[in-house]
Order: C-alpha cells, then structure tokens, then sequence
C-alpha cells in the first residue's frame, strides 16, 4: 500500500519501483501444469487402442495410397487418361470400391487422430479444446459419410 | 598429505607455478538468462566475464560469479557432483547438469548461454517451480507395494530381476529430461519421462506387486501414450538413462498384457 502513494509522488521512479519484494512481478506459468488436483486416470483403453491404430493405419495406408498414387498419376498415361470414365470404370468393379472404401476410412480416422493428439498438444484452455475437436470430429464425420455414400451409390449413367 | 602437495608446488619454483597457473587459464562469457520478479516482470540476458580454467565445469563459473561479482545471481545446487540432481539448466540450448559441464567441452570460444529449464515456472534466474514435476513422480507410486507379511529378513532377488530395471534406478530426479521433452512444454499434464522412468523402475521389480496399477495410470490420458519418441529425454539424461527406451518398455508391457 505504500509503494502505491510513493508511485503517485514519484512517477518518474515508477518504472523502477513498480515491482518489489512486496510487489513482485506476476511468473509466466506453463500451460496446464499438473497439481494435486489434475484429473485421475479414466481407466479405459481409449489411448492405447489410438496409438495402436496410428501404427496399423500407416501400415495399411503405405500400400493403398502409393497404390492409388501409381494408379492414378503414374501407371498407363499418367493424370491425362484421368476422367469420368475412368474413375466409372475403376468403381465398376467391387475390388476398387473396397480399396477407395478402406483408403477413406483409413486415412480419415487416421488424420483425425492425428489432429486430434496436435489439439491436445496445442490447445491450451479446456473451451478451446472442445470446440476445435467438435469441429474435427463433425468433418471427419461428414467426409466418411459422404464419401462412403459416393462410393456405393456412384451411377455411371448420370448426366 | 598438505604437505605433499606443498613440496610438489615448492619444486616447481614459485615463478613457474604462477606462470603456469595464468597461462591455463581462458577467459570465458557466461550469457546468463536473469529473471527477478521483485524488480522487472522481464527476463533479460546478462553477460558475465571471467578467467576461468577450462578444466572446470560450469557450476564452478557459476560460483565464481555469486561469490565475486554478482551475488544476486540465483540456481539451485547441493551435491556439486551429479548425484542430487538440484543444478540441471539449459546450457548452450541443451540441458545439462552445471556440475557435470566442463568448460572445456561447451566451446568457450563462444558466449556460453544458461538459463532455466523449460517447462516449468521461473522464479528467479535459474530457480524453476519443481511441484509439478514432484506431482508426476508422487502421482506414479514410486515405492514398494507389497501384500501379505513383512519378510524377516531382504527381499530376495535374482540378480537377472534385478538387472531387468537397472538402468531406471540410476535417476536423480533432475527433470533434465522432462524439462527437454515438447509434450510437456506444451502440457504440463502430460507425466513426462521422469516420472514414467521411476514408474518403470517398479513396474519391472519382480518384488512389487503394484505394477499393474502403475501401468493403469500410464495407460491414460497423459501417460505413455503421449510420448512421440522424440529423443530429446535421452540425449538430456545427465546419468544415460535410455529414457525412451524405457518409455517403450512401458508401452510394450501395456500392450503385451492388455491383449
Ligand atoms: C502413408 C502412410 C502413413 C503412415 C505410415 C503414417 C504413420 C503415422 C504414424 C505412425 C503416426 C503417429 C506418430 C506419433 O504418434 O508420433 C502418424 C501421425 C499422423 N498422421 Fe500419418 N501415416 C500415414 C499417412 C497419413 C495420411 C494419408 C494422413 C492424412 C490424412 C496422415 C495424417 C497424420 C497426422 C495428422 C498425424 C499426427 C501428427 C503428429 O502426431 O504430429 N498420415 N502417422
Ligand atoms: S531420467 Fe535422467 S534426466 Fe530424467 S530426471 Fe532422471 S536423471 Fe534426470
Ligand atoms: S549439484 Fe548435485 S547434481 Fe549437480
């Protein structure tokens, strides 16, 4: 309370004596610091199964996206013999549907996952968490559900 | 034995020794990450100069300012010879125990940086916050769990069981490895390498009996699975605790007895 009327008296002084050992200086804290009060474990092995799925996911995702990526851009002409008939030919066959089908669900749930661990390692207040990763999981949720959609009831006789 | 080592300096010649003792010594610049809440609310860089033998180690620097130039100048040491683990800071950009650096290894040529440890809260100089850090390791159980009767005599172990977590015994608490790993530079709630490495040295024990429910709080959240293998806990180790080693070992066991 004193140092207050001195800063009024000497506001020349202020910057010198706006801090002091009774008045110290506010610490910049990490984000989310743990205390005694952080939140026990949820006992599920919702983690684990995440991780673990990252893994398979890859493994699987190496063969159907260097696959696709031969197909479409590389194999028998290159990007120019892509077009309506193509991708009409490829989806005839039950073979193509399942590889696009797994790709899709694959590499969104796997990139979903994926945005979700940079959330939680960026996100620092509990609000902004929530909202960002409501919106990740509605556009995964809507892309999968389209695109399964597309793939089963894709008509190559549309004009 | 004073006295040896008298006559040793006596035969050399006093005009020599003092020769010497000028001619080894270099001078260095300590750049020193100052923080004082008492008189700014900013950190700033400091830059001390001192003749000082490159056969010493950065703690000694360290003194030589708090005892000869600046006293104000704060960091936390007790042991001075790596075993409390009170003087890890970041050195150069890499954290190191103060009194396991050697001048002579850092390139002194060069302003030699210090400051805190990231990750946790600055409180002066190079004073960090150390609860949070404390809380992972307490919230691990790191102490024996055993049921049944108290044995007469020690436990007895095998020396293949003992060997199974001996690299994990040999932590100081240090948060060296913590305090380098971006997880928990990003979120404090995340256990970080210590606390998982002292986890592991009781979930490997073949005499506790709590492993289980240790590996139940690293299965969660904030546990193990957070870990991205960066590496940077290892290379920080000032004891060469593989720490992601043993992080994995911990994955693996909670995959393997899981399924
Ligand atoms: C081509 C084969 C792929 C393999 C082998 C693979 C493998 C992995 C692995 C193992 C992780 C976990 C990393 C960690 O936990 O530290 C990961 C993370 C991730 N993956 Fe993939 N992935 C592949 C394709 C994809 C695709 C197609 C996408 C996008 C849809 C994607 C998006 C992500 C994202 C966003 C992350 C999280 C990044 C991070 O943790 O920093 N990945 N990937
Ligand atoms: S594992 Fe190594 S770096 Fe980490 S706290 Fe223990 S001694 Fe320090
Ligand atoms: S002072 Fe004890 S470890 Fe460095």
């Amino acid at each position: 309370m004193s140092t207050e009327t001195t800063q009024a008296a000497e506001p020349e002084d202020a910057q010198v004596t706006l801090y002091d050992v009774d008045h110290p200086a506010p610490v910049i804290e990490p984000p989310r610091a743990r205390t005694g009060k952080t939140p026990k474990a949820s006992r599920t092995n919702f983690e684990m199964y995440g991780w673990l799925f990252m893994r398979l996911s890859g493994i699987v995702l190496v063969v159907l996206v260097l696959g696709h990526l031969l197909i479409q851009l590389v194999l028998d002409g290159g990007v120019s013999k892509i077009g309506f008939a193509f991708v009409a030919g490829r989806w005839a066959s039950p073979f193509w549907q399942v590889w696009d089908l797994a790709m899709l669900w694959l590499a969104m749930l796997h990139g979903a996952n994926g945005l979700r661990t940079v959330i939680n390692d960026y996100a620092e207040r509990d609000t902004t968490r929530f909202w960002l990763k409501w919106l990740l999981y509605a556009a995964t949720v809507f892309t999968v559900l389209l695109g399964t959609l597309v793939i089963f009831t894709f008509d190559p006789n549309i004009r | 034995m004073g006295t040896a080592t008298l006559e040793k300096n006596d035969s050399a010649g006093p005009v020599d020794s003092a020769e010497n003792s000028a001619t080894h010594l270099i001078t260095v610049t300590l750049r020193i990450r100052r923080f004082n809440p008492e008189v700014s609310e900013e950190a700033k860089w400091e830059d001390f100069t001192l003749e000082i033998d490159p056969k010493e180690r950065v703690l000694d620097a360290l003194h030589k300012i708090k005892w000869e130039t600046d006293g104000t100048l704060t960091f936390r040491r007790s042991c001075a010879h790596g075993i409390c683990g009170s003087d890890a800071m970041r050195i150069n950009g890499r954290n190191r125990l103060a009194c396991k650096t050697l001048i002579k290894d850092i390139n002194p040529e060069k302003p030699i940086t210090v400051e805190a440890i990231k990750g946790l809260t600055v409180l002066k100089d190079l004073v960090v916050d150390m609860d949070p850090f404390f809380q992972a390791y307490r919230d691990v159980m790191p102490f024996l769990v055993t049921t049944g009767n108290e044995p007469t005599r020690e436990r007895y172990q095998s020396a293949e069981d003992r060997e199974r977590f001996d690299d994990t015994t040999k932590c100081i608490l240090c948060a060296a490895c913590t305090s380098s790993c971006p997880v928990f530079w990003n979120d404090g709630q995340y256990f970080g390498p210590a606390a998982i490495v002292n986890a592991h040295r009781f979930i490997f024990d073949s005499r506790d009996e709590a492993g289980e429910q240790r590996l139940e709080i690293l299965n969660d959240r904030d546990g193990v699975w957070r870990c991205r293998t960066t590496f940077n806990c290892t290379d920080a180790c000032p004891r060469g605790i593989e720490v992601t080693k043993a992080i994995q070992e911990v994955k693996r066991a909670l995959i393997t007895r899981r399924f």
